[in-house]
């Protein structure tokens, strides 16, 4: 790393991302013993100064993680170690890594990702911190005129205790799973955000520029609360491998959709190949809210992850568009879960996977429809796209109605790329290689025509790089 | 120097079923012949074991471009030789723009030299709107079709056009064209036949294949010949398409001794 520019984050007092890969280069400030008790929990409590009403929602978490029996569905847990994680590292101030100690073959796949200089070295938790740093003040500079907040749950834990107090865990308990549990004793980062009445953010909000010691960590907790009629697009993840040596991560997502306001909320992950992802995201829909997940998975070994919606009163609405790529060793249990609360509300369900070199990936749909809840419209579109003989799908679709009048649909296609549509591409002179690669990107071209532009173009090209030898 | 396709005692059999049985026909750049058969006497299984389907299989026979042993060819590869097959049923690639695609297919049929300094190996994008652009204009292509899937929702008058304006876009020596008439009105058919007139030079060798001779009235055919049993029975002038429209292929067939 250039001297002047690290001598420059030192003044900023601009920390170090222990998560983004090559943890043995880094000096964590703090890192707690392997595995997980009470005494590890309050450590942490007393190293982040929280108030005590966090630290007994803590505890309490923590004791109902242990009194929950292993997840026994979804995908195989059985080799997650529990005693084996370290839960909680508070990441170094500043670091040796400098650009040359980022591996080879890491460098060209940023390389081929085609990813713009100083986003890499953020990516390769060198340098870059410091424009990003940079932008995020802007942003928030210019939030703070609309009255928008935009933090790391941590501090906001301590600017709007209030408004965080008020919100958090309401929309996800931590007795609901054991992986929301877990979170709520470890958490760690994540993003709160807070737009007030009538507000419309008019750019994504992009966690990317959310540099912080405790971004993007193993166990993030998020927040969103869209006051009545605001807007918002949130933005998370990155298309690039995210190199970890954390082997569980498990993040809580929770947002609440006030009446006749409007979020979306995007993620893009490719965990390295070692990763468990067990996420938990929910949202709570009020009068005419809508609100829209777009979640693109690939790589990990295994994800478990659902969005779901909670349509609470008439007129709400929810959309879940989820991706999954599946490649060798790698299980995608991946889907949606919507619940008519209310009559007069509706949801689509937009599910696509592709499974490769013996690849796994699993639909797993939940729609519900409460008892009274009349006029209730649901479409799921599940849509399976298989490479190779190796390679597996398979769906889970549960439908509860407790309402005759509903109308539900439920379509399910398992296809494999066409011999024809191979030959009409190859005719015009496409090898076969980039004529797979292009029927998959026209495969998942409705999730990505949703992405921000810079998201789009890295999104194909990581389906570029997925593909390769993958034929011939 | 003019290059010939040339195609010698050619077998082709699908799923076991021998369909061409000892076919033989020459096409030069700059030359239009038409190949006229009735349904199901293997024009198209002609036609896509020249482009190389894995479906149809090639048993004997010969066939060179340009020097060149085209069997031995990926289907890609023939595209690069020069060569392009019109389908007569073109497949749908949903969520593919047809502007994407043919950027691509163009890049790679020209090949990264001809591409410039652009380090993905593509044709720089500017130059390929332009080229798009007047292409679709000269044959009279709406500006929304660049960004519609390709084939997918296509009307089938729109099929064709896509296929002719692939065809101008790609800048073959020897085009096929598969029943590029088929299924359209008249107005849909003259609108093919003047927009392939327009492709039509000395560097463009045409294949047309058809059961029924509307096209030839928009693109004359210097020659014309008959497929039958899997072979070519009769080649000749112009004079053929008229004796067929007269009287048929049964007097051909008797003539040859061929059950129907
Ligand atoms: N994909 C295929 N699978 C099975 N049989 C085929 C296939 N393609 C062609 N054939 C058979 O080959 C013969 C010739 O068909 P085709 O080449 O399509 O004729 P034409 O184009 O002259 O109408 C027919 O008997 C047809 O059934
Ligand atoms: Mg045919």
């Amino acid at each position: 790393m250039e001297t002047s520019e690290k001598n420059a984050m030192e003044e900023l007092g601009i920390s170090k991302d222990y998560q983004y890969g090559f943890h043995d280069d880094i000096k964590p400030t703090f890192k707690s013993r392997k595995g997980l008790d009470e005494s590890v929990i309050n450590q942490m409590c007393d190293i982040k100064g929280e108030p005590d009403w966090m630290r007994q929602y803590r505890l309490e978490a923590y004791k109902i993680f242990r009194q929950k029996p292993m997840t026994r569905w979804g995908g195989d847990l059985s080799q997650l170690d529990f005693d084996d994680i370290y839960y909680y590292v508070k990441a170094s101030d500043r670091s040796e890594r400098s650009w040359d100690d980022v591996p080879d073959d890491i460098k060209k796949t940023f390389d081929r990702l085609g990813i713009p200089e100083a986003e890499r070295k953020f990516l390769a938790g060198v340098g870059a911190q410091y424009d990003s740093e940079v932008v995020y003040h802007n942003i928030v500079e210019e939030l703070d005129k609309i009255g928008v907040v935009f933090l790391d749950t941590d501090t906001a834990i301590k600017e709007y205790p209030d408004l965080v107090k008020k919100y958090f865990g309401t929309i996800i308990p931590s007795a609901d799973n054991q992986f929301a549990a877990l979170n709520s004793a470890v958490w760690s980062g994540g993003s709160f955000v807070y737009v007030p009445p009538g507000v419309k953010v008019e750019y994504p909000l992009q966690a990317y520029f959310r540099i912080n010691s405790e971004n993007m960590g193993q166990f993030e907790r998020t927040l969103i609360i869209a006051d009545e009629g605001s807007q918002v697009h949130y933005v998370e993840g990155c298309t690039a491998p995210t190199f970890s040596s954390e082997s569980l991560h498990s993040a809580v997502v929770e947002i609440v959709c006030m009446k006749g306001s409007r979020v979306r909320y995007t993620t893009i992950q490719n965990w390295a190949n070692n990763v468990y992802n067990l996420v938990t995201k929910r949202a709570f829909a009020y009068e005419d809210a809508q609100m829209e997940w777009v979640d693109g998975n690939l790589g990990s070994k295994l994800t478990m992850k659902y969005p779901s919606v909670y349509m609470m009163e008439p007129g709400a609405r929810g959309d879940i568009l989820s991706i999954a790529f599946a490649s060798k060793g790698q299980h995608q249990d991946a889907g949606a879960k919507v619940y008519h609360c209310a009559p007069h509300t509706t949801s689509q369900i937009t599910s696509k996977s592709i499974s490769k070199d013996g690849g796994r990936s699993s639909y797993r749909g939940w729609v519900d429809v409460a008892k009274g809840a009349k006029g209730c419209k649901s479409h799921v579109v599940c849509d399976a796209l298989i490479l190779d003989k190796h390679s597996r799908s398979d769906t889970y679709p549960v439908i509860e109605i407790g309402e005759n009048d509903t109308n539900i649909e439920h379509e399910a296609r398992v296809s494999k790329i066409g011999e024809e549509q191979l030959f009409y591409l190859m005719s015009r002179g496409l090898s076969e290689e980039e004529a797979s690669t292009m029927i998959v990107n026209g495969f998942i071209e409705p999730l990505v025509k949703e992405l921000p532009m810079e998201y789009a173009v890295e999104m194909n090209r990581l389906i570029q790089l997925q593909m390769e030898g993958s034929v011939g | 120097m003019a290059n010939e396709l040339t195609i010698k005692d050619l077998h082709i059999s699908v799923q076991g079923n021998p369909i061409i049985k000892g076919l033989n026909l020459s096409v030069q750049q700059g030359e239009i012949h038409a190949l006229m058969g009735p349904n199901g006497s293997g024009k198209s299984t002609l036609a896509k074991g020249l482009m190389g389907h894995p479906l149809y299989e090639v048993d004997s026979g010969e066939v060179i471009f340009d020097g060149v042993d085209v069997l031995e060819l990926e289907p890609n590869e023939r595209a690069k030789l020069g060569l392009f097959l019109a389908f007569q049923y073109p497949t749908a690639i949903p969520g593919v723009s047809l502007a994407n695609f043919l950027r691509l297919a163009v890049s790679a049929v020209r090949g990264k030299e001809a591409n410039g300094s652009e380090k993905d190996g593509l044709i720089p994008m500017r130059e390929f709107r332009r080229e798009l652009r007047e292409k679709m204009q000269q044959l009279g292509v709406d500006d929304s079709f660049a960004r519609r899937y390709l084939n997918d929702g296509f009307s089938g008058g729109e099929l064709k056009r896509a296929e002719i304006l692939q065809l101008a876009m790609l800048e073959p020596k020897i085009a096929i064209l598969d029943e590029t008439d088929s299924g359209l009105d008249i107005d849909a058919v003259r609108i093919v036949g003047e927009s392939v007139s327009q492709l039509i030079g000395p560097d463009l060798g045409v294949l047309i294949i058809t059961h029924y001779p509307r096209l030839l009235d928009y693109i004359r055919p210097q020659f014309v010949h008959i497929l039958l049993d899997g072979r070519v029975v009769e080649s000749g002038g112009w004079e053929l398409t008229q004796v067929l429209e007269a009287e048929g292929y049964d007097p051909i067939r008797e003539k040859h001794g061929i059950d129907e």
